[in-house]
């Protein structure tokens, strides 16, 4: 029950929006909706129309909300009726309630906190929750975000082509920034935490599903299979205390194999079909690390090949380092030394990543005291407490009695 | 995290502002805070009473030994602070100039340690 009312609550928001244009009203009615539905379908079942049922409901609520004569209220409940007859239209609905809480308008953590609550039908406490958040902090991005969205009064209809490529990297970005928030090191904290994880991977599967024979399936599909491949190491990625495994290192018999499999399946068809895009690559290159049982089996030439793609479509300098950890086991660390001396990238200026890689290539090269040194300083650098821990061992490793 | 710092230095320049520059001073405060909190992306903000009111806390085989603060001249203390949560380091960075006591050159911004890491 609890599975058909969140599918049906972001097709049934679309429609009332639609309707009524006033986001924040309709997300209240719809809210009461599906507090009725959950009640009123745990006694009766199920109905045959989840989203129509809530659809009536919710305009049932925002009608006396209004306190709208009566007759208005019969033509609006005959509407939402007549509207809600069969789900014609539904993933495109979907679609288009995504791109709306996505509006550039809007800042990414409220765009991340209006997703989850409009499209993954998650309450503000659970988002908390998984934000690491307190609820009235998250309470009060997402009432904001709805209220500025009623401002915008943007007719809300299904995106032509030309927006939905125009406002379609915003999505893609706030689904990877949902998954990085519950892709956590921790594991004990994933205990009380709203799976975020999972969560991304859910909407990914609907918006690749939304953009089906689209030309923007691709990196839909593209983010859903880096997702899928990521999330494939997750009980491989923290050790027993807690601390983080580099992939290297990662026990690969504990990766899950469905996720792997689903992940690889789905990246080889992208690159089957077309043209892929950054998002592709790199589902490519973590298909690549899936595909090697043990560490030392990995295609590091394949990987480069993909890296220098990935560069190519892509000025992040993040996969311009990655692509520097391929070429030293390619090319040797010495060759990746040198690359990375000659590297002066703006983005990258005292960020700790440039410190641990070179700490890695400098100690796979026999120079432990630049690594030593470079991964202190990449320990100092970073803000994250299970790299900064790692960092540190690493450093008390290679130093020996250092 | 946003810090805000203030030193015996400071202490005096804001002994010589006007009632009217103090009260303006607050003000700024109280409307920044306002807007974050608008905007979803203020986790938390507080002023933090004179150092005078510091207690030093240690323990002792196993028990507590509260003391006031062992020095007598603090150069640098801690006046307050916004913890907000935003999208890049950039936007803490412009939310930061905005604390009227940039002014002063005494605002800090630290990022939390969070408990996420990269296994690539």
């Amino acid at each position: 029950m609890i599975e058909a009312l969140r599918e049906a609550a972001p097709v049934a928001l679309a429609v009332l929006v639609r309707r009524h244009r006033d986001f924040d009203a309709c997300e209240d009615a719809l809210q009461e909706a599906l507090l009725a539905a959950s009640r009123i379908w745990a006694a009766d079942g199920v109905p045959d129309n989840p989203t129509g049922w809530l659809v009536t409901t919710a305009t049932r609520r925002l009608v006396e909300g209004v306190r709208r004569d009566t007759a208005r209220r019969r033509r609006e409940e005959a509407d939402a009726r007549r509207a809600s007859e069969g789900a014609v239209g539904a993933t495109d609905d979907t679609l288009a309630l995504l791109l709306l809480c996505c509006h550039p308008a809007l800042r990414v953590p409220s765009q991340v906190a209006l997703t989850l609550r409009a499209v993954g039908g998650l309450t503000t406490a659970e988002i908390a929750r998984g934000l690491l958040l307190p609820e009235p902090t998250v309470a009060q991005r997402i009432s904001r975000a709805k209220a500025r969205l009623t401002e915008l009064g943007r007719a809300f209809e299904v995106p032509d082509a030309g927006q939905r490529r125009d406002r379609l990297p915003a999505v893609l970005a706030v689904l990877s920034v949902v998954f990085t928030e519950g892709h956590t090191a921790s594991a004990g904290e994933t205990l009380q935490r709203t799976d975020l994880a999972d969560e991304a991977i859910r909407l990914a599967r609907v918006l690749a599903a939304a953009l089906e024979g689209a030309p923007e399936h691709g990196e839909a599909a593209g983010l859903l299979a880096l997702m899928l491949l990521t999330d494939a190491r997750r009980a491989a990625r923290t050790g027993p205390d807690g601390g983080l495994v580099p992939l290297a290192e990662q026990d690969r018999t504990r990766w899950d194999p469905a996720r792997m499999a689903e992940g690889t399946a789905l990246v080889t068809a992208v690159l089957r079909d077309g043209v892929p895009g950054p998002y592709t690559v790199q589902a490519a290159i973590a298909a690549v690390h899936a595909e090697a049982g043990r560490a030392q089996d990995t295609d590091w030439p394949q990987v480069l090949a993909l890296y220098d793609t990935l560069v190519g479509l892509w000025p992040d300098p993040m996969a311009r380092l990655g692509r520097l950890v391929a070429l030293g086991e390619v090319h040797g660390p010495a060759a990746a030394l040198a690359e990375l001396d000659a590297l002066d990238e703006p983005g990258l200026r005292g960020h700790h990543r440039v410190a641990a890689v070179r700490a890695h290539l400098a100690e796979a090269a026999g120079r432990p005291d630049e690594a030593v040194a470079a991964y202190r300083e990449a320990a100092r650098r970073t803000a994250s407490a299970p790299e900064r821990a790692y960092l540190l061992d690493r450093a008390s490793r290679v130093g020996g009695t250092g | 995290m946003i810090l805000l710092h203030s030193n015996p230095h400071f202490a005096q320049r804001w002994e010589a502002l006007t009632p009217e520059q103090r009260a303006r001073f607050g003000v700024d405060h109280l409307a920044l805070t306002r807007e974050l909190a608008g905007s979803g992306e203020l986790v938390v903000s507080e002023g933090l009473a004179d150092p005078a009111l510091a207690r030093w806390v240690s323990t002792a085989d196993g028990s507590p030994v509260v003391a006031d603060a062992p020095f007598a001249e603090t150069k640098e203390h801690l006046a307050g602070f916004y913890l907000v949560d935003v999208a890049d380091a950039a936007r803490a960075e412009e939310i930061a100039a905005r604390v009227p006591d940039a002014v002063w050159g005494l605002v800090e911004v630290r990022p939390v340690l969070d408990m996420s890491g990269w296994d690539m």
